[in-house]
């Protein structure tokens, strides 16, 4: 435990180093809790199967929602397959890439 | 050729020495090397190009994972095809057994193959979706047939590690 003595010895330092610091933090916090989304593009090379596949080992979906994503990207050249927290998606981009997969993180409008 | 599964194993017997060339291709078709296109596509971005910071910071601590990821998959792929190579007759048919464990390896391996060949050819949707193509004639033509024939060694894969249970074919 800090004794009060301890703490009157502080101050001058504290009032120039911390404060640019907080207010940092909370730009990269408000930036990170920002909705971001996991897109996966189409691409005529990857196999629907695998694309499946692919859906439903990274995200758990079941076959119906996988082969659902996999045919939006199919026709519409594109699906959003997660929306969360960046880390996350961060996450998943790499896993995707792992596969082969064209996938790119997006900020959430 | 036959193509099925035998115990904890793929197996692709009656391999003519075509479809073997084919087959032990699969490794040097990863190289991706003086195809600037294949290294795009295998390497993309995480994001555009305004997402300048994410980008840099994937260049520099995943791409090197990735690399290591699909080199270590040709690794096992090539290991497994050293099972094709000192046959006796050399115009023999043959048959490559492939554990299912590496089955991943080969899904892989099959699609940076398959990535690169097309990329280095630029082949359009509609000539990779075109299965009914004329005989071989050229080395585009023949290029196409090899991306087609990897994609079918895909499916095959990817219908045994979903519905291992099912009869050989």
């Amino acid at each position: 435990m800090v004794s009060s003595e301890a703490i009157l010895v502080q101050p001058p330092f504290r009032s120039t180093i911390e404060s640019p610091s907080i207010e940092q933090e909370h730009r990269t916090r408000e930036e990170l809790d920002l909705p971001w989304q996991v897109v996966v593009h189409n691409d005529p090379i990857n196999l629907m199967t695998y694309v499946t596949m692919v859906f439903q080992r990274v995200f758990g979906f079941n076959r119906e929602k996988a082969e659902k994503h996999m045919l939006e990207v199919h026709r519409q050249g594109r699906s959003i397959v997660w929306t969360g927290l960046r880390e996350r998606a961060e996450l998943y981009v790499q896993q995707l890439h792992g596969y082969l997969l064209l996938a790119t993180l997006e900020r959430t409008n | 050729m036959e193509i099925r599964r035998h115990g904890d194993s793929l197996e692709i017997s009656e391999l003519d020495p075509f479809l073997a060339e084919l087959l032990r291709q699969i490794p040097e078709s990863t190289n991706r090397e003086g195809t600037e296109a294949a290294e795009q596509r295998i390497f993309s971005l995480p994001g555009d190009v305004s997402q300048t910071e994410l980008c840099k910071e994937w260049k520099l601590y995943v791409e090197p994972e990735l690399r290591r990821l699909f080199e270590s998959a040709t690794e096992t792929v090539a290991s497994d095809l050293q099972a094709l190579n000192g046959k006796s007759k050399p115009f023999a048919n043959c048959t490559l057994r492939i554990p299912i464990t590496n089955a991943d390896a080969w899904l892989s391996a099959l699609n940076q193959a398959r990535l690169v060949i097309a990329s280095k050819f630029g082949f359009t949707e509609g000539e990779l979706g075109d299965h009914y193509r004329s005989p071989i004639g050229s080395r585009r033509d023949l290029s196409l047939f090899q991306v087609n024939f990897y994609g079918f060694l895909q499916e095959f894969i990817l219908h045994e590690i979903h519905d291992g249970s099912s009869p050989a074919k």
